[in-house]
């Protein structure tokens, strides 16, 4: 007997015995296991430990908040009953407190029951100082967490949130049962291994072996609330390797169902998609690939005083410069060339969700570089000798850093030939994402620092509420020295005007209200050309074309319907 | 021999001390930080209270001090603890040296990578040797030939084609080309969660170690092929083999016996210099196959600026070469009586 004969005779059985338990009605586990492949591994399943995607995804399988977002970005309960408004009476008037009411008869996957006291365990887990929370800022401007009575619990807020659905919503700040974490709070959090590993949660699959950045194996929860779901009876979440090799697995050889973030050259993912054994999704969360001007002097020979407020940029401070430097952009050429179908063209900072999209900046899309060179004849910038346009004395060279990483390599190529066309010289830089993203205050390459004339990459933000997001471009969110370098204005944008909607919006509960002034923000910083949003950035992932129900989440985990995924007939 | 081996240890335990400071030196002073890759939504005070709780705010030398304590005491009391269950001290509240990504014993991490690694980069290495010693033997006993000329050719594909080209290669070959339910298709993605407990998954196991091995056996056969060939081709010029032939020994006899036995001398050391290799694992092939070895354990600790994993790992590499070292030195003085340590 020889393998291949062993290996479907196996497949053989596996088969009948699934389809004898189809063929009663959809019982729990009838189709068998499904493969999932990240090609970043997980490390851990404690959301508050890690920040990494790969992680708190994993984790979503097993843990559960008590509301989550669903596709649409609209919240969809989970351990609790309903989402609490004003209007249902869950949020208080003056809106300083959220009442949640847990769902009745929930068990955790041990078969013990939930209770209030689980969400009140968690937040404080998560609020110990010494923990070292990675989510923390989801508990913000928390004055208490209280349990009323089993199924109830109220969060009060230090001061009136509009927005009160930060903390315990949403995949990066999922329930934890009491009882099992009990002896890990605080400076005990990361000494947890087994805890941490296996997660007791109400999510459709339970934890059988969990192997650090390298592959977990879960099986249905038997107490999980949905009767007949999840449809799987194991999943396997394999990490490792690299996207590329993560959508041929998906889309080649059919070895994995669900490939996540496939961040691959458009035209390679196509030709893997066209042998027809899966499926390209993507989806468009508020992602942006933005250059950031900066409006301050980088020039070293300031010393202390380099790319702070005190020094106004040379040339970056007139508006027709950046303006001009936006105009000579072809946005879709860029598209076509990083993204394909995993990116837009966006003339907004704040592209997503669509009631926050500004219409009133359309005019982005079309590259005019005779235009450009129009309004800097206009504003004095005469063009000297090497080509290279200058006004008093002040030549238009700019130094453009980003992180590494192929595409945008591609792009700043692309950016400084058309930048060349109107006249400005560009000198080009990428420093390792692990330096440019890090905080290292020793290291002059940290985005914050930003020692430069211009730097790109990509940022977003967790939920669906922008309001913390665009307070970035307030003035006190200014990095300078005197906050070690801390604070997400890199342009050091400044205007009263601007901090003045930031505060109103923090104040304003009504969401039409709220997108009027998102908008207003977003078209601010849009008509100074402070930012100049380049690209808006999908998420892309492969399913198998025999798997069924995969909804992409841009909002929350890719994974978070998991328990409605079954396999096609 | 036993003095010789003796005196080499004890030299090893200050060079090892001072490795291990330089490795920790190297990984301070790298431009790197644990919070780097975490999310742009996580805001820098929660970073900064996150490196606070990695212990990233003490001072260098206490860091080093606390990770020797950790690796060089904590870590052997509980290795005695679970292998013979002595407890010596506080066996539960121990501190033992902790990964910052998956907050749980580098030691146990590299245990539970192990067994892919030796039974992968191991196996491709066995099977290197048992390719590479006869196309050696016989490439240099017919020097020039159609099959030393193959061989020289092969050998130089072999050394000079990365690991990351023939391994996709082989993918689109065998498992994108062929058709699934083909005999000849093979998993591009290693399943290390596989027990071996029948013929079938044992079949699937090799099924699964089949192109891995082949791409690095290919690349080990490669090299020492050559080592070999030079070898053999010193001692075939030699005169003992002449009076060998002259006192009319069995062609065989003379290749086999005499030759191969002193040709393997230079190739023995090679082979040994090369086994800390093995536990190195093969970062990129494993990486291409998803192995996830220690090789892959390795490359995502220095990603996410793991550095007690990364210090970790890389300490016990520095141990294996040094180790091996001697231990090459220890058998060239067995193989080859003209050398004695005294």
């Amino acid at each position: 007997m020889n393998f291949k004969h062993l290996i479907a005779a196996t497949l053989g059985a596996g088969l009948m015995a699934s389809t004898a338990i189809a063929g009663g009605h959809a019982a729990q586990g009838r189709d068998g296991n499904v493969s999932i492949i990240y090609w970043q591994a997980a490390s851990i399943l404690n959301p508050y430990l890690s920040g990494g995607t790969k992680d708190i995804d994993a984790a979503s399988l097993v843990i559960e908040p008590l509301a989550r977002y669903d596709e649409n970005g609209s919240m969809v309960p989970m351990i609790a009953a309903e989402i609490p408004t004003v209007a249902n009476g869950g949020v208080s008037e003056d809106l300083t407190a959220i009442t949640w009411t847990l769902k009745e008869g929930l068990l955790w996957s041990d078969g013990t029951d939930v209770t209030a006291n689980d969400v009140v365990f968690t937040a404080n887990y998560c609020m110990d100082e010494s923990g070292g929370c990675q989510q923390l800022a989801k508990f913000a401007d928390i004055e208490s967490v209280e349990a009323l009575d089993d199924l109830t619990v109220r969060i009060t807020f230090t001061k009136p949130k509009p927005f009160p659905y930060g903390p315990l919503v949403g995949s990066t700040t999922p329930v934890l049962q009491a009882a099992q974490f009990a002896n890990c709070t605080g400076e005990a959090a990361p000494t947890c291994t087994e805890e941490n590993f296996n997660p007791i949660g109400t999510g459709p699959f339970v934890v059988t072996e969990f192997r650090a950045n390298d592959t977990i194996t879960m099986a249905a929860n038997t107490n999980y609330r949905e009767a007949g779901k999840p449809a799987f009876a194991t999943l396997t979440f394999k990490g490792g390797g690299d996207a590329a090799s993560a959508a041929r697995s998906v889309l080649e050889t059919g070895e994995f169902d669900y490939a996540w973030n496939l961040q691959i050259a458009p035209e390679i993912l196509a030709d893997m998609e066209a042998k027809g054994m899966g499926t390209v999704v993507s989806g468009f969360g508020p992602l942006v690939e933005r250059l950031m001007i900066n409006l301050t002097d980088p020039s070293p020979d300031l010393g202390e005083a380099r790319s702070t407020v005190a020094n106004p940029h040379p040339f970056m401070s007139d508006i027709a410069v950046r303006q001009a430097l936006s105009m000579a952009i072809d946005r879709p050429l860029l598209v076509e060339v990083g993204y394909g179908k995993a990116g837009n063209v966006t003339c907004n900072v704040l592209p997503s969700p669509a009631i926050y999209n500004s219409p009133n900046n359309a005019g982005c899309e079309v590259q005019d570089i005779a235009g450009a060179n129009a309004l800097l004849d206009e504003a004095g910038w005469v063009r000297g000798a090497d080509g290279i346009r200058a006004k008093d004395g002040v030549r238009l060279s700019i130094l453009y850093q980003t992180s590494t990483n192929a595409v945008r390599q591609d792009f700043q190529a692309l950016i400084k030939q058309w930048w060349a066309e109107i006249g400005v010289e560009t000198e080009l830089k990428n420093i390792d994402a692990a330096v440019f993203f890090g905080g290292d205050q020793s290291s002059p390459d940290t985005f914050q620092k930003l020692f430069a004339d211009v730097e790109m990459y990509a940022n977003t933000f967790d939920g669906t509420d922008p309001e913390a997001y665009m307070g970035n471009w307030a003035c006190s969110e200014i990095p300078s020295p005197d906050n070690a370098w801390l604070g997400g204005n890199m342009p050091r944008f400044c205007d009263p005007a601007y901090d003045a909607l930031v505060a109103e919006m923090s104040g304003t509960a009504d969401i039409e209200e709220r997108a009027r002034l998102a908008i207003a923000m977003n078209d601010m910083l849009m008509q100074t050309y402070t930012i100049i949003p380049l690209v808006h950035r999908g998420n892309v992932s492969a399913r198998a074309n025999t798997l069924e129900g995969v909804k992409l989440n841009v909002w929350d985990s890719q994974l978070w319907n998991v328990a409605d995924w079954s396999r096609a007939e | 021999m036993l003095n010789f081996t003796l005196r080499r240890l004890m030299f090893t335990i200050p060079t090892l001390l001072l490795i291990s400071f330089i490795i920790f030196l190297i990984l301070d002073l790298a431009p790197n930080d644990p919070t780097g890759n975490l999310p742009l939504t996580i805001p820098p005070e929660v970073r900064e209270k996150i490196r606070a709780s990695l212990g990233l705010d003490a001072p260098m030398y206490i860091r080093y001090l606390l990770w020797c304590q950790q690796f060089f005491i904590n870590e052997p009391l509980n290795l005695f603890n679970e292998w013979f269950g002595w407890c010596i001290g506080d066996c539960e509240g121990r501190l033992r040296v902790t990964s910052w990504a998956t907050r749980s014993p580098v030691v146990d991490l590299i245990a539970e990578r192990m067994p892919q690694t030796l039974w992968v980069v191991g196996m491709s290495y066995l099977v290197g040797i048992l390719i590479a010693v006869p196309i050696g033997v016989i490439s240099a006993y017919k020097q020039y030939s159609w099959f030393d000329q193959a061989g020289t050719f092969i050998s130089m594909i072999g050394f000079s084609v990365p690991t990351f080209f023939t391994g996709v290669l082989l993918i689109v070959i065998f498992s994108v080309w062929m058709p699934n339910d083909s005999f000849f298709w093979l998993p591009s993605i290693y399943d290390t969660t596989l027990e071996v407990v029948d013929w079938s998954s044992f079949g699937q196991q090799v099924r699964q170690m089949i192109m891995p091995v082949m791409v690095l056996g290919l690349y080990n056969a490669a090299q020492i092929s050559r080592f070999m060939r030079a070898s053999m081709l010193d001692n075939l010029s030699q005169d003992y083999v002449r009076t060998a032939r002259a006192k009319g020994l069995k062609e065989k006899t003379v290749l086999l016996v005499h030759v191969l036995r002193n040709s393997m001398i230079p190739v023995v050391t090679v082979i040994a210099l090369g086994i800390p290799q093995i536990f190195g694992g093969a970062i990129i092939t494993e990486q291409i196959f998803k192995v996830n070895g220690l090789g892959q354990l390795l490359i995502i600790g220095i990603q996410g600026a793991d550095i007690p994993l990364v210090q970790t790992l890389t300490f016990l590499f520095a141990v294996l070469i040094v180790l091996f070292n001697l231990v090459a030195d220890v058998l060239y003085g067995l193989l080859d009586p003209r050398i004695r340590y005294e």
